[in-house]
Parts: C-alpha cells; sequence; structure tokens
C-alpha cells in the first residue's frame, strides 16, 4: 500500500476515525469479557457456546487495529459538513413517540413523530403540522389494526373515535 | 415429478383467487413504495413486511414475491425520471435514463426499462425454476461443513470483495456477527450478552434492525447532509410507446443484460450492481451508435434494467435452495419467511414443495402484473415522485415504527430501533456499507450452528471443514475474495471495485 496521501497535502491524523477504532476494540472487550464471565456448566463439545464470540472479538479487536492504521493513512472518506438540528428534530421525535406510545396510543404518538421528522425537513409550523400528523397515523392505526388485525396499542383518542 | 409439473402445480397455487388479490396488492405496494426516492428494493421489502404479518404463509410469502419485484420495477423509475438513484442497482439506468429524460424521451425510456425487466423477469425466473431443482438435489449432498464454507463465502463477498474498503466491508460485517451473538445460544441454552435483559434474550429482529438502519439512517442522513433540494423531475412528454428503432435497438440489449444478470445473481457473490455494469460496457462496446452513449442512449438503458431484474431473480436461486441471503434484500425476506418457521434449503423442497413452486409461480404472475401496472399507468407513479420531501420522510419514519410496534409494541424495542437507526446514520456518515450488517446478524447465527455441528460430528476435529473438495474450493474462493481485492487497491485499481459498490439501500 503506498504510504503517502496522493494528494499530498497534510492533514490533521482523522480524528472519528480514532474514535471508531476505540469503539471497535471497547465492543470487542465487552464480548470477550462477558463471554468469560458466562458461567454455566462448562460446554461438553470441543466447540461450545463460547468459541464464536472469542473468535468475532479477536476479530473485531484486529479491524480496530487495521481502522487505526487506515486513519494513520487518511483513508476515510471526506465527509460533508452536517447539520444537527434536523438530527435532533428527527431523534427527538422518535424518542417521543417511544416514550408517549403507551400512554396516548399510537395515533397522538405517531402524529408527533411525523410532525417532528417534518420539522427536522424544515416545515412547520408544528400547529399545523402535528394535526395532520394525528390523523394520518389515525388513518394507519384503523388500516392496520381493523383491516390486517396488527396490534397497535389504542389510546384515549382510537378509543374515544371508536366509542 | 418433473420441474414443468411442479411448476404446473404452483400456478394452481398462484391462481387462487385470494393469492392473485395478495399478489396484486403486493406489486402495487412494492411500485408505490419502490418509485419513491430514497427507498430501494431492501427497505421496500423491509417496510412492507408487517404487512404481510397475519397472512397465512402462502399469501404471505405471495405477496412479498409482487413486493420485491415491485421494488425492482419502481426503483427503475425513479432513477429515470429523478438523477438521484436510490440503489446503486439503478446508477446505471440513471446514466442514460436521465439523459434521455432530459431530452424528452423518457416515456421510451420507462417502457424498455419496463418491458426489458418484464423480458428478463420471465426467462430468470423461469430459469430459477429449472436450475432450482438441481442445486437442491447438490445441496442435499452438503454436510455441515459445506454450508459453513457457503456461508463464509458469502460473508466474505458480500462485506470485502466489493466497494470502497475491505476494512470498512469487513467491519460492518462483525459488527452484525456481533449483534447476531445477543440472546440464547441455541444448542446450549446459555444467554450471551444479554446483560440480563429478558428482551435481549430472543435476539434481535432482523426487520428491527433492517427498518432502522435503511429508514431511519437515510431519513437522518438525508436531513443532516445541506446539499439538499436541487433534484428535478423530468417530465415524461410524448408517448409512453416505443419507435421501431427503439424496439429493433432495445431487443438484444435485454437478452444480453439477461444472459449477463441472471448468473451474477445466482451465484454466491452479492448484489445486482455488477451485472448492471457489466452490461452497460458490453452495450456500450457493442452498439451501432457508441458516440450516443452519455446522451442517452436506449441500449444503456435496456441491458442494464434487464440485468438488475434478472440478477435480482436470480438471488432467489441461492436463498430458497441453499437458505443462503446474498443480498440485504435477500436477508429481509429469509427474516419473513422464518416469522412462519419456515427455512428456506433443499428441504422446504421436499417438504413444502406447493408453498416453493406457488412462490415461484407467482413470481412469474407478478411479472405479468407489473408489465400492466407499469406502463399504462407510469403517470401515476410518477405523481409520486413529486410529493414533498418533508412529508415523504415523515410517511417513511412513520411506516418504518409501524413495523416495530405491530411487532413487538415495547419501548425497548423502539428504543432498539432509535438506537440502529443513529447507528445507520454513523455507518454512513463514515462510509460504512449497510447490507453486511444486516447479513452478518441473519447468517451468523446459521454459520456458528452449522460450525459446531460440523464439529460435534467430527469429535472436534477442525480438519473436517477441509475435507471435501466443495469445502475447500469454496474457502478458497471466500480467501480470494478478501485477498485480491486488497492487492487490487494496493495497486491503485480500487476504482473498478468501488464502482462495483454493493450499497443497496
Amino acid at each position: 500500500m503506498t504510504e503517502n496521501n496522493t494528494s499530498g497535502t497534510k492533514r490533521r491524523p482523522d480524528r472519528a476515525a480514532f474514535v471508531i477504532a476505540a469503539v471497535l476494540a471497547i465492543i470487542a472487550g465487552v464480548i470477550a469479557w462477558n463471554t468469560a464471565n458466562m458461567g454455566g456448566a462448562g460446554s461438553y463439545s470441543r466447540l461450545g457456546p463460547t468459541a464464536f464470540p472469542y473468535a468475532i472479538a479477536a476479530a473485531l479487536f484486529v479491524l480496530a487495529v487495521w481502522t487505526v492504521f487506515a486513519a494513520l493513512r487518511h483513508d476515510f472518506p471526506e465527509r460533508e459538513p452536517q447539520q444537527f438540528g434536523p438530527v435532533i428534530w428527527i431523534v427527538g421525535g422518535l424518542a417521543a413517540q417511544m416514550l408517549l406510545l403507551k400512554f396516548v396510543g399510537f395515533s397522538i404518538a405517531t402524529g408527533l413523530l411525523f410532525a417532528a421528522t417534518a420539522r427536522g425537513f424544515g416545515r412547520g409550523p408544528l400547529w399545523m403540522t402535528i394535526p395532520i400528523g394525528i390523523v394520518l397515523s389515525f388513518v394507519v392505526w384503523f388500516i392496520f389494526s381493523k383491516g390486517l388485525q396488527l396490534s397497535l396499542p389504542a389510546g384515549p383518542l382510537e378509543r374515544f373515535i371508536l366509542g | 415429478m418433473d420441474t414443468f409439473g411442479l411448476l404446473a402445480q404452483g400456478f394452481l397455487v398462484a391462481l387462487e383467487p385470494m393469492n392473485l388479490l395478495y399478489a396484486l396488492i403486493g406489486v402495487t405496494l412494492g411500485t408505490a413504495v419502490g418509485v419513491l426516492p430514497g427507498i430501494g428494493p431492501a427497505l421496500t421489502v423491509a417496510l412492507l413486511l408487517p404487512v404481510t404479518y397475519k397472512l397465512d404463509p402462502a399469501g404471505s410469502l405471495i405477496m412479498f414475491a409482487g413486493i420485491y419485484y415491485g421494488g425492482m420495477y419502481g426503483g427503475s423509475t425513479t432513477s429515470i425520471l429523478l438523477n438521484t438513484p436510490g440503489e446503486s442497482a439503478s446508477i446505471v439506468t440513471a446514466l442514460e435514463g436521465n439523459k434521455m429524460a432530459r431530452k424528452g424521451r423518457g416515456g421510451p425510456a420507462l417502457a424498455t426499462a419496463a418491458i426489458g425487466s418484464f423480458v428478463a423477469g420471465l426467462i430468470a425466473t423461469f430459469g430459477l425454476a429449472l436450475i432450482a431443482p438441481f442445486i437442491v438435489k447438490f445441496a442435499l449432498s452438503f454436510g455441515p461443513a459445506e454450508y459453513f464454507a457457503l456461508m463464509v463465502l458469502a460473508f466474505m463477498t458480500v462485506s470485502a470483495a466489493f466497494g470502497e474498503s475491505s476494512l470498512r466491508g469487513l467491519t460492518a460485517l462483525f459488527l452484525g456477527l456481533a449483534l447476531g451473538l445477543i440472546g440464547i445460544d441455541l444448542q446450549t441454552g446459555q444467554a450471551r450478552l444479554a446483560f440480563g435483559i429478558p428482551d435481549l434474550l430472543d435476539g434481535i429482529e432482523v426487520t428491527t434492525l433492517a427498518v432502522a438502519l435503511f429508514a431511519i439512517g437515510e431519513t437522518l442522513t438525508v436531513a443532516a447532509s445541506r446539499s439538499s433540494g436541487d433534484e428535478r423531475i423530468e417530465p415524461v412528454k410524448g408517448s409512453v410507446w416505443m419507435s421501431r428503432e427503439d424496439w429493433s435497438r432495445s431487443w438484444k440489449p435485454w437478452l444480453r443484460g439477461t444472459a449477463i444478470g441472471f448468473p451474477i445473481g445466482a451465484m454466491p457473490a452479492g448484489g445486482a450492481e455488477i451485472g448492471t455494469f457489466l452490461s452497460y460496457s458490453v452495450e456500450k462496446q457493442l452498439a451501432r451508435k457508441p458516440e450516443e452513449f452519455g446522451h442517452g442512449a436506449i441500449e444503456g438503458v435496456a441491458g442494464p434494467e434487464a440485468a438488475n431484474n434478472a440478477s435480482a431473480a436470480g438471488t432467489l436461486v441461492p436463498l430458497l435452495t441453499l437458505g443462503l441471503p446474498t443480498t440485504a434484500t435477500a436477508a429481509i425476506m429469509l427474516a419473513g419467511f422464518q416469522q412462519f418457521g419456515l427455512q428456506p434449503g433443499p428441504l422446504l423442497f421436499a417438504n413444502n414443495s406447493s408453498l416453493v413452486w406457488g412462490l415461484i409461480a407467482s413470481l412469474l404472475v407478478a411479472n405479468f402484473m407489473l408489465l400492466v401496472l407499469n406502463l399504462p399507468l407510469i403517470g401515476l407513479w410518477v405523481r409520486l415522485l413529486s410529493i414533498p420531501r418533508h412529508w415523504l420522510y415523515a410517511g417513511i419514519l412513520v411506516f418504518a415504527t409501524l413495523g416495530t410496534i405491530g411487532a413487538n409494541p415495547s419501548v425497548f424495542e423502539l428504543g432498539m430501533l432509535l438506537a440502529f437507526g443513529i447507528l445507520g446514520y454513523l455507518l454512513r456518515q463514515f462510509g460504512y456499507p449497510i447490507a453486511p450488517v444486516v447479513v452478518g446478524l441473519i447468517l451468523g447465527p446459521l454459520a456458528e450452528q452449522q460450525l459446531r455441528r460440523a464439529l460435534a460430528i467430527s469429535q472436534g476435529d477442525l480438519t473436517v471443514l477441509v475435507h471435501s473438495p466443495i469445502s475447500i474450493v469454496l474457502l478458497t474462493l471466500a480467501a480470494a475474495a478478501v485477498i485480491v481485492p486488497l492487492v487490487m487497491r494496493a495497486r491503485g485499481r480500487g476504482k473498478v471495485l468501488s464502482q462495483l459498490a454493493a450499497d443497496e439501500d
């Protein structure tokens, strides 16, 4: 492999890539540690339930080391600048749906997710998109839970409309 | 019974009114979702999997077949009219197809893509029906060691052979394998990596992972990138019908594309992309007017589109006969089988032959439906392209979470969906491929099972893995799939490989 980057410009080391390498090494460590402490009766066959986890942990560790070398050589592709506002809106919408689902039912929780995602893509205002989302989610809920018998949690809204 | 007898029996299943209805719903949904920009076949199949939860196995798989083929058709419409292919298998179609659309020849481009897909789908599905029984017969002689070798080969071709970087492909694969460890070990009943959380004992759902990585990861990626909003939909002007010249320039590329695409899809060697690139370069060399290439040559749409669909049918060969998914789409389809406790492979052909042959027959039925659905009704699908992004992605997330909620409405499952969604975003951000993670999750436990079975039979003797010539050949190919690309990249030939990148989302 060529040692120098063909672009020739010296960039500072790719810090994110080092973080990835560290994360891979940590995952490898967790798998190995968890496997070592698995306990249970000793395996009767030569290749018990621990062999595969150890092999994968070892492979991840090798990949972590390889990633360090790749980072030193700037082997990772250029990254576009990222806007984090939209990401936070969407992740927030998913989190809200996750936490509220049990209490407010599918339609309201998913309506909030819908509105938050639209907001992440720059579409507001929320007082308009939330009702749109709730109506749409209710239609989806109706089709899937009544038509296809999927068990989607019902909340006050679903119970109110269906009596 | 011979193949045609079995296929005829399959048609009896596929042509039952209820099953025809399921197929029709499947192709309609598949096309509708596949047309949406940014959604490729893998995500189409993952998003629509929950629709089939409550059906009987035959109906569900038939609907599924329709979704799969419909997603392929829909994807080509997107790439011709909107120069942003959601899946790399359609990049080539976009190359010439979008140029044709800009010159006002969008109609013939869509027509040659649809008819080419039909011809290829028809021939390749018959090909599947013809060679499947032979592979099944061959595979019945496979022991666990051969299966293990086959899976190792699939791992390596999916992750390391193509794409920008062997390192990132292998890392993605091993992340998937690590996720596959979670849960109760099937042979000893011991919990692995569950950290005392009951929800983890059953392992990680393939659909949760796939939907999160593809749908949520993609949504976050699009939302976070600044360079957005410069897409233009090319209006379809004039007739969708092809002229005499279009026909005479199209039919050979269709057949050649099929001949190239099907074998490549059928080999345990990764996605549809390779076939489309090969077909494109073949057509460019054989074309009567090579100067038109790059400016909207119809051959450049007809060939690759046929290759794309032929290899989509081809990937069903290893999936159905060996239970071996070689693409993310196939991995999700395998999950679809598993929800009914069905394990694709030679035994499925023996024990459940009416189901398998019904599925193959309904692929042919779906193909006819799609031709009808796509040519006259193309205007309807094109309208789906103009859905504004914010509503589109908001809707995608509603459906992405719907599947998980329908399967298991727990906070923990939705939390995993969110966590994997963020993982999908980060993977994309740093140029890691997604498909190997999904394939690793579903194939990892199967590979471990075969390996342990092989070693249990040999009483721990590792040489059993290289006892048969078949395993030696397969393992050698697997090693080559890792080493050859590394050497090629070291010699500065990496560009060829990254063009063949297997990244379907």
